[in-house]
């Protein structure tokens, strides 16, 4: 029943954009986490999304769509987060507990406009997925509802 | 021929009703991979598939039992969408364009189910006599 697929889709869609959100918090809250070492400090983390391909819908020859190696994908997937190598912000303050000998202290490569823009995006394909997920299943209940 | 079953009596709107599940489908997809790199926006010519569910018009006629029998097999495919504003990441979905396509076919299944619902009630009223 491919309606029902919907569901998955658009479950998929949502949680791969909550995912992106919740990077983007950690982003933001560590936006000021300082440190003495540059292997320590905090970098700006992001989600990568694919397609995600369901075998089990390509398995099903009698679904034409596949019959010509075409596949529909079966909604989107975190494929990992990786950790931004932008340069980090080195600053010189001596008066800071974590400063190292030299007097630095090391800042997170978080770019906090960008992290905003990425926050405003992902909530609104969040909520895109949200009425997807609505439309089908007033379809879906309305179909119930054939021969009354 | 003429007598009553299902095939004759419901046309063409069970098959409409399918594809237009099955077109929902591919656009829920659209919209979920708005925000994954290089994905292409995909879609079905609506028309060619129903044509080709139907048999109706699109299969060529054999003359010769000799004739190898041929359909129209453009109509099978998924199409990839044109893109107005393709963007850096090799991303083509428009998201807005999708929206209203969505909302559209989600109407036309609508409209699909209540041809279906109407041919059924005139069944059952039939089959009363009231």
């Amino acid at each position: 029943m491919s309606l029902g697929n919907i569901f998955d889709i658009a479950g998929s869609g949502m949680n791969a954009q909550s995912i992106r959100l919740n990077t983007t918090a950690s982003n933001i809250a560590n936006a000021e986490s300082a440190s003495s070492s540059i292997n320590e400090t905090y970098r700006a983390r992001k989600p990568f999304f694919a397609v995600m391909h369901n075998e089990f819908l390509n398995v099903n020859k009698d679904n034409e769509f596949h019959s010509r190696g075409d596949e529909i994908g079966a909604g989107v997937e975190v494929k990992g987060i990786v950790e931004s190598d932008a340069p980090l912000q080195p600053r010189f303050q001596p008066d800071h507990p974590l400063a190292n000998e030299e007097g630095y202290v090391y800042y997170p490569n978080v770019n906090v406009v960008e992290e905003m823009t990425d926050m405003m995006s992902s909530s609104r394909s969040y909520q895109m997925n949200v009425e997807v997920l609505k439309t089908a299943k007033q379809m879906l209940q309305r179909t119930l509802m054939l021969g009354e | 021929m003429g007598s009553i079953n299902f095939n004759n009596a419901l046309g063409v709107h069970p098959d409409a009703m399918l594809l237009r599940g099955k077109r929902a489908e591919i656009l829920a997809n659209n919209l979920a991979n708005s925000d994954t790199p290089g994905f292409k926006a995909r879609d079905i010519n609506f028309q060619a598939m129903l044509a080709k569910e139907t048999q109706s018009g699109m299969a060529m006629s054999s003359t010769n039992s000799a004739h190898i029998s041929g359909s129209s097999s453009q109509s099978n495919e998924l199409l990839f969408r044109n893109p107005s504003q393709p963007s850096i990441d090799g991303n083509t979905v428009d998201t807005q364009l999708e929206q209203t396509i969505f909302s559209r076919n989600a109407m036309d299944y609508n409209s699909s189910f209540e041809f279906l619902n109407g041919k059924f009630k005139g069944l059952k009223s039939a089959i009363r006599g009231e």
